[in-house]
């Protein structure tokens, strides 16, 4: 098993933090996984993306020219990587920011009113963690507990932001 | 749930950390990407060491000159840049080599030539591996492919410069420096860290020693090359490491080093399912080369295929390697092309068949 994500969007929006989350809990089930950010001439909220690879047996790319899921959290990065995605891939994306007609019909789209949905819960940054959450769900690559455990150790110490965060990622995995 | 002892790190910052771990006491650096999450690394957490500093250079050139001063002080000292950097590095690393003093040189190479890319490239293999600077000198060349093995050969790195007296290189790449990976560390930093016992820190007590790259006579400096290339020959005896993966049966076996030996790898598994008998041969230290391990592998295999992100620059050491005993094929991406294992696995098929290896 070798499953690649790409997460994009706007920086700022939190997407290199949703990969490095799953990152995280991957490392903590002891699998192989590589996280790669971009590292382009990329500038303050311009668009950021990372790829992170997830396996049972040694990653021999970290960069995926044909993901399997992609999480675009806005129109630039839905328009960029839509056709990148594998046949029988998934594409989800923050419905509260995209309106868009995806033209592949060898893909999966889902569309997760991630924005909306944490101004809900009363925080708005949160809509990365939504959207990842609802992406643990479909993917089932991790458990939602090890992306718990993973919180709080990224966030030691702030154990308000592990709460928020916490509650953020179970609204998108319920959602599912 | 395993019990994690590993923790997540970019392969830059796995480096810094190894180095402190590696008793290294002074950095000394310049901006430059893809590999400023190192230097960041040093600055966070070395120049907090009692005793240690950090130094942000106002420029390669200097930068190369304090690791110089470290040396001769007698401290594990490292630098760090890429391609171009190295370049503008490279007449200091001379002067270590001619001084014969320890240094830790990492390269995390992108796209050349000139100011080239920002993306990862193995275009500066030869610049590496042959001194890289004027005058008769080699340093050992570490080539890992992992975070873990960036952590590990760094350890190395310090290791072998402080046994030869020699500026060692660690040749990495972009993807190496800003992907992350689990990592463990197997060694935790020295208190005090090592100083070595021919450091110059004044003469009370003793003879003075001057330490000079210059002289006018020219069997003097003659005497310095033979002496030097004396220490070559034991590197080479003792220093070669390589890794193999499934070569035993092999009818084709691919050479790659770093990320390409990785994404190489990646493709021989595919092809091994697919039925071809292929191999992987990944030169782990660069120079020395693994040599003999290629003519002994050559006895039985008859078609090599080199696999680098440069134009075929490792290439000619296979061949040098081979002495005509069995046949080269080249493929190469280059400028900061990342290839895919599924490309390289096409490259291996179709020449699997061409040469009718699969009768």
């Amino acid at each position: 098993m070798l499953v690649k994500t790409v997460f994009a969007g706007f920086g700022g929006q939190g997407v290199l933090s949703m990969g490095l989350n799953l990152t995280q809990a991957a490392m903590m089930e002891g699998k192989h996984v590589t996280y790669l950010p971009s590292y382009g001439a990329e500038v303050r909220g311009g668009t950021a993306n990372c790829t992170v690879a997830v396996s049972n047996e040694e990653i021999a790319s970290p960069v995926a020219s044909s993901p399997e899921f992609v999480i675009a959290m806005n129109l630039p990065s839905l328009v960029r990587f839509q056709n990148q995605i594998e046949s029988g891939g998934v594409l989800l994306f923050d419905a509260s920011l995209v309106e868009t007609e995806v033209s592949r019909g060898d893909i999966e789209v889902v569309g997760i009113p991630a924005t909306d949905l944490a101004n809900k819960i009363g925080s708005p940054k949160s809509a990365n963690m939504v959207m990842l959450g609802a992406f643990i769900k479909k993917s089932n690559l991790v458990s939602l507990d090890s992306v718990i455990e993973g919180l709080k150790s990224t966030f030691k110490g702030k154990p308000d932001l592990v709460t928020i965060n916490e509650q953020a990622l179970r609204t998108g995995y319920d959602l599912l | 749930m395993s019990i994690v002892t590993k923790v997540l790190m970019t392969g830059n910052a796995a480096i810094g950390e190894a180095a402190i771990r590696a008793g290294c006491q002074c950095y000394f650096g310049y901006p430059i990407t893809p590999q400023n999450e190192l230097t960041e690394h040093m600055a966070a957490n070395l120049s907090r060491r009692k005793g240690c500093a950090f130094v942000q250079a106002e420029s390669e050139i200097a930068a190369i000159n304090m690791v110089y001063g470290a040396s001769l002080a007698g401290v594990r000292v490292m630098t760090s840049s890429s391609s171009p950097g190295i370049s503008l590095k490279q007449e200091g690393i001379s002067y270590l080599a001619a001084c014969e003093l320890p240094a830790v040189i990492v390269n995390m190479s992108r796209g050349g030539p000139g100011l080239g890319s920002i993306s990862a490239s193995q275009s500066d293999y030869f610049q590496a591996t042959r001194g890289g600077g004027h005058g008769d000198y080699r340093t050992p060349v570490l080539a890992p492919s992992s975070v873990q093995e960036l952590a590990d050969l760094t350890h190395r790195a310090f290791d072998l410069a402080d046994k030869y007296l020699t500026p060692v290189l660690i040749l990495g790449d972009g993807i190496l420096g800003q992907m992350m990976e689990p990592v463990e560390f197997r060694h935790e930093a020295p208190e005090v860290p090592p100083v070595r016992s021919n450091a110059l820190r004044g003469a009370k007590g003793r003879p003075s020693r001057i330490v000079k790259t210059f002289t006018s006579n020219p069997s003097t400096l003659e005497e310095l090359n033979w002496s030097l290339f004396r220490r070559y020959q034991v590197i080479k005896q003792a220093e070669v490491t390589y890794d193999t993966f499934m070569v035993d049966d092999a009818r084709l076996v691919v050479v790659a080093f770093g990320i390409a030996a990785r994404i190489a790898k990646g493709a021989v598994k595919t092809a091994r399912i697919e039925g071809l008998k292929v191999g992987l041969l990944r030169p782990v230290t660069l120079w020395p080369f693994p040599a003999a391990k290629i003519r002994k592998l050559a006895e039985d295999v008859k078609q090599f295929l080199v696999f680098e992100m440069n134009m075929g620059q490792m290439l000619e050491d296979v061949q040098l390697a081979l002495e005509g005993s069995a046949e080269v094929s080249f493929y190469g991406r280059t400028g900061g092309v990342i290839p895919t294992p599924s490309e390289v696995l096409r490259v291996i098929a179709r020449l699997y068949h061409q040469k009718g290896l699969h009768r």
